[in-house]
């Protein structure tokens, strides 16, 4: 068999990243971290129900992380510095395979009617772009402050609540979310082919995980912004 | 009943393309979508002009030489229909129909809606073979092979690589083609000993000749006129996979 070299690469993660398939893996293993993350993320969030004090200490609680082995916030530093590495090489990858994409058809049709691509499909690129910059917002409006009109730094709950209140910075989050429900909807059943995870037991069940991971997430996040706005919370 | 055409129209695989309209009266409903290009080719050559060149062998849907883009459709609206066994009668009088060839980087035009597909003859070249000494033919239960196996390997191997997933995917990737080929191999006991060289050569090639990425939107599935799973794109990314972890 006329066959590619044997020997193991010098790079091993580069020589496999080189390959589309390679990139597509990279993508679906960091977007189960992020996946893991946004459930961990949205299920705290909903300590918001349980009153100030519940909240506040859930926000320290994370910046204590990790102690007393690590210093005070250094827990909290190290995973946000992978959350981050895995946000650059989910977005890394989405361009250079959007880009070869491109290339794969220089000459385009004059007509071409999807058969059966559903909406969350189509916009797997724009949800993810929009979200990528809705994530910069979000951190320089709830972590860094710089973004939000009466930030105090040790009462996340506060920065919450005065937040939603005016009503275009929640309607921001309603839609971003909404984003990310579709992202969800296509990309949590999208990675288990990527993965290769195929089984005729188990095949029908991976569309269900898709289906209600996507509506608790995005569900849990909208509660928020929904309960402030409608004076539920406050 | 009166068809109004637009078919592309291109000298070679450097000219420039371009739609061109023709009406063509009393085409039967009875008469498949290359009879009835051959019924239009009739008209011009009577008429003293060049006939739209497209391919075509068997014209059972066995052979994968005949597809064409149909109102933006790989094969034409009818599911597991190669564009050969397509009836007239899917369509109504009066109505206007498009005709383009598959386009992708890897599929260069020939001429008019024929394309060059020997990118996915490379693509087997690479793997798509069992290495072993042929000759007589071997007995029949040397290998047993079980039967939902064979089954199988039988679906995957109806791929006639006709080229209508590549045509159809957003991507222009040729994951559903390349995932029979290796597919229908890796299942069979007989493919066993270069199950990993096998993928990861054959994505290798595939990724080599231009082809775009699998997103996973299941367009291929969908044009196949021979109704392939996307299955065996995750089991082909599963082998691919593993290769790599074996250092292949
Ligand atoms: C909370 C953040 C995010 C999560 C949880 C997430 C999750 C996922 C998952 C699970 C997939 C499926 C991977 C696969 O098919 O194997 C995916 C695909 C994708 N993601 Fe994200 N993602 C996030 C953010 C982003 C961002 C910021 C972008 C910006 C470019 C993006 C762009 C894409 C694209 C384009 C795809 C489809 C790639 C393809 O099929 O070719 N995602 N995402
Ligand atoms: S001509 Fe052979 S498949 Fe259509």
């Amino acid at each position: 068999m006329e066959m590619v070299a044997t020997s193991r690469p010098a790079n091993w993660f580069l020589a496999f990243y080189r390959s589309a398939l390679g990139k597509k893996t990279v993508m679906a293993l960091t977007g189960i971290v992020l996946f893991g993350f946004v459930f961990m993320h949205m299920a705290g969030n909903l300590k918001i129900f349980m009153g100030a004090e519940a909240f506040n200490h859930y926000a320290e609680f994370l910046r204590a992380a990790g102690e007393p082995i690590l210093p005070h916030g250094v827990g909290l530093w190290m995973f946000r510095l992978v959350l981050l590495t895995c946000v650059a090489l989910h977005i890394t990858a989405a361009t250079q395979l959007t880009l070869q994409n491109r290339r794969a058809r220089p000459i385009a049709y004059k007509c071409l009617d999807p058969v059966q691509l559903g909406y969350a499909e189509r916009t797997m690129r724009w949800s993810g772009y929009l979200m990528g910059i809705y994530i910069i917002y979000h951190l320089l409006h709830f972590t860094v402050g710089t973004a939000h009109r009466d930030f105090i730094a040790v009462n996340p709950y506060h920065n919450v609540i005065s937040a939603f209140q005016f009503w275009p910075v929640a309607a921001v989050y309603i839609v971003a979310n909404l984003l990310l429900g579709m992202h969800l909807y296509h990309g949590l059943w999208s990675l288990f082919q990527t993965l290769g995870c195929n089984h005729p037991r188990y095949n029908p069940w991976r569309r269900v995980f898709a289906v209600t991971f996507s509506i608790v997430v995005t569900a849990g996040f909208l509660s928020v912004p929904i309960a402030v706005l409608s004076g539920l919370v406050s | 009943m009166r068809l109004h055409l637009q078919i592309w129209r291109q000298e070679n695989s450097s000219a420039p393309g371009r739609l061109v309209k023709y009406t063509l009266d009393d085409v039967s409903g009875d008469s498949s979508f290359l009879e009835m290009l051959d019924l239009l080719n009739e008209q011009l050559v009577g008429k003293g002009e060049v006939p739209v060149v497209f391919e075509h062998d068997c014209r059972e849907g066995i052979c994968g030489a005949c597809g064409v883009m149909i109102n933006g459709q790989a094969h034409g609206p009818s599911a597991r229909t190669a564009t050969c066994q397509l009836h007239m009668r899917t369509f109504k009088d009066g109505d206007t129909i498009q005709i383009e060839p598959w386009r992708s980087v890897a599929f260069p035009v020939i001429r008019d809606l024929m394309v060059d597909r020997t990118s996915m003859d490379r693509i087997v070249q690479a793997g798509g073979f069992i290495s072993v000494r042929t000759g007589s033919a071997p007995e029949a239960n040397l290998t047993p092979v079980p039967k939902g196996d064979s089954d199988e390997a039988f679906d995957a191997a109806a791929c006639i690589g006709c080229g209508a997933c590549v045509a159809q995917c957003p991507n222009g990737a040729a994951q559903l083609f390349t995932s029979a080929k290796v597919g229908h191999l890796n299942i069979l006991p007989q493919g066993q000993p270069e199950r990993y060289q096998r993928a990861a050569g054959m994505v290798a090639r595939m990724e080599a000749e231009g082809f775009g990425s699998c997103s996973n939107y299941r367009e291929c599935e969908a044009v196949c006129p021979k109704g392939i799973s996307v299955d065996w794109i995750a089991r082909m990314n599963r082998d691919f996979l593993l290769a790599r972890l074996k250092g292949l």
